[in-house]
């Protein structure tokens, strides 16, 4: 079973208890998909047995030898990438969208493509199972690829290691990494917590899941940082079929947990919050809600 | 207050959740009631929600388009150039059953089909990515606030738009988008100094890291506001001492705070003080700004 954690937004404590569902159960294979940030692995520091590295985009570069500034290339980059400045024609390694069109027009072969490989797939073993996660270097697109890459990889992983159980910490947002993230899963829990914000968050996020019909999700994160709102936000998922399976309290422990390098049910595992977590993830997977 | 030419500060963080929006509407709503010309650009354009924090009138909305291809059938030779061409395979073509379609999700409006097509096939229609909207708040100040449609392959045009919209002739303050791929940096690149909110934890530690590789990077000077301190750990603050990152403001790990934010309230409601320390805030951004040393 595939199960997805997602928030609208980052911030909500969704690593957290990604972290804590990953040491709760049976060896699970734990996916951070999180490629632009990820840090799951902080907190469990596996074991890295193989890297593979990604191309996440290409970028164009100008040949100055070549380069005779005739300036052709710049009245069709639709990225306003490329730019005339005293050295001569330039291109914006921050704008330049890859697409290799002035590559193809230069009249004088002056523009190439270079590859962009600084992003990494790693696999290996954590203390309750595998663990695959993605990097993608800073400023890259293809996130949705990486993410499709790390969670094939998974799979891969789940049947080799008899690991029936993955759990995906998924990007934060909406967009196309999201949607790689919980295309095909069996199950998305979204984590929100109790501010006007996270209701608006938990909104958009609840959208792309219930756009997929995926059976979904909610857990209120630091709900008794505001029970208005979490009494709020709970009404506003009955009405939308969504079923609010925990409220969970503030509890600083978590942070400490983290900061000792442990998931709070490692940390505390007789707190309410970790006792909490444990009926939660019970119920998630025997499908109850 | 000191005089200083007008600056765009983009106000970031590694990751959503460690505090940046609180910073971006708290430090936008102290300038502007000390009457300093300001903007606010929420550049999340996947999860805006900086409007929620002011009363606001609509004044302006636009809707922000990229040009994706059509294709006459009738024109069409089949040649299988645009094909080629289309670096995002947003093309799709069967030669034999005279099939030939853009998937417009995956176009990325760079106009090389067009240029490839030697039949005068394809023209382009705008397509909607999202919208743009400015309110004016009190005074001449305005938010502008960048929403991408749901779907859509990237927010990066919305939030270009967004960011022009707001203008150049006074402060900015752009309220940027999670993460340090392409909307992190289409946003700081447009900024003069970048703020980076984060915590003392691992978690917040481990962003820190890379948002200040990328800024050196692309040379763009910054500073760092630690937000809930108290919580978490020393090892961010070595880290700034190491890399010579300055410490421009803390915010305690305080339950009214979080709950202050929650209601979509400002922290001056729950103690004037704050007023004062937005504004000391501001002063040190100038300054930081002005001072070569940091920048990188
Ligand atoms: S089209 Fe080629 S030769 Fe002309 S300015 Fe561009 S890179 Fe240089
Ligand atoms: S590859 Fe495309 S986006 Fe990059 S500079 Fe050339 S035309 Fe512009
Ligand atoms: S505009 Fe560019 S991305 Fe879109 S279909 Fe044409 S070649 Fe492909
Ligand atoms: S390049 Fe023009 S003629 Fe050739 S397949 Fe594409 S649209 Fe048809």
């Amino acid at each position: 079973m595939e199960i997805a954690i997602i928030s609208g937004k980052g911030g909500t404590g969704k690593s957290s208890i990604s972290a804590a569902f990953a040491t709760l159960a049976e060896p699970v294979v734990l996916t951070d998909c999180d490629v632009d940030a990820a840090n799951l692995y902080i907190l469990f520091d596996p074991e890295h047995e193989e890297e593979e590295s990604f191309v996440g985009g290409e970028k164009a570069v100008i040949d100055r030898e070549l380069c005779t500034n005739c300036g052709i290339c710049i009245s069709y980059c639709a990225f306003e990438a490329i730019s005339f400045s005293p050295e001569g024609v330039i291109i914006s390694e921050t704008a330049c969208d890859g697409c290799h069109l002035c590559k193809r027009i230069c009249p004088h072969g002056a523009i190439h493509m270079v590859d962009n490989d600084d992003s990494r797939l790693y696999t290996g073993s954590f203390r309750n199972g595998r663990m695959v996660y993605g990097r993608l270097a800073p400023g890259e697109e293809n996130s949705g690829k990486l993410v499709n890459l790390v969670r094939e990889k998974a799979r891969k992983q789940s049947k080799a290691f008899g690991m029936e159980t993955i759990i995906i910490d998924g990007p934060p947002g909406i967009g196309c990494p999201v949607i790689s993230s919980i295309t095909g899963v069996d199950q998305v829990v979204i984590v929100t917590e109790p501010s006007l914000s996270g209701l608006h968050d938990l909104e958009r996020a609840a959208d792309v899941s219930g756009s997929f019909g995926i059976q979904t999700r909610v857990i209120i994160n630091k709900a008794d940082l505001d029970e208005a709102m979490s009494d709020t936000i709970e009404t506003w998922c009955r009405e939308r079929g969504l079923a609010v399976v925990a409220r969970i309290p503030f509890n600083p422990e978590v942070v400490e947990a983290m900061v000792n390098c442990k998931s709070i049910s490692e940390w505390a595992p007789d707190s309410e919050t970790s006792q909490i977590l444990r009926e939660t993830w019970k119920g998630i997977l025997h499908g109850k809600s | 207050m000191t005089d200083h030419k007008p600056l765009k500060i983009a106000i970031a963080s590694g990751k959503g959740g460690t505090g940046k929006t609180l910073v971006a509407t708290n430090l936008f709503h102290t300038l502007i009631s000390n009457d300093i010309k300001t903007s606010l650009v929420d550049c999340d354009a996947e999860a805006p929600n900086a409007k929620l924090f002011f009363e606001g009138k609509l004044e302006k909305s636009f809707a922000v388009t990229q040009q994706v291809p059509v294709i006459d059938e009738n024109l069409c030779t089949y040649c299988g150039k645009c094909y080629e061409y289309c670096h995002y395979n947003a093309i799709f073509i069967l030669p034999p059953a005279r099939v030939i379609k853009v998937i417009e999700d995956l176009c990325h409006g760079c106009g090389a089909c067009t240029v490839a097509c030697k039949f005068g096939a394809i023209t382009e229609k705008p397509m909607p990515l999202g919208e743009v909207r400015r309110y004016a708040l009190e005074g001449s100040q305005s938010l502008v606030e960048s929403c991408m449609k749901t779907g859509v392959f990237s927010p990066v045009a919305v939030i270009k738009a967004g960011i022009k919209e707001a203008g150049n002739g006074q402060t900015v303050i752009m309220d940027a988008p999670p993460g340090t791929s392409c909307p992190f940096i289409q946003t700081v690149d447009r900024a003069d100094f970048v703020v980076l909110v984060t915590e003392p934890t691992p978690f917040g530690l481990s962003d820190l890291r890379q948002s200040v590789e990328t800024l050196k990077r692309m040379k763009k000077p910054c500073g760092v506001i630690v937000n809930r301190t108290g919580l978490g750990n020393h090892a961010l603050y070595d880290f700034l001492e190491q890399e010579d990152i300055p410490l421009l403001m803390e915010i305690p790990f305080e339950r009214n705070i979080a709950h202050t934010y929650a209601q979509g309230r400002k922290l001056k409601d729950l103690d004037p003080a704050w007023e004062t320390r937005f504004l000391n805030l501001f002063e040190k951004i100038i300054l930081e700004n002005g001072n070569s040393h940091h920048k990188r």
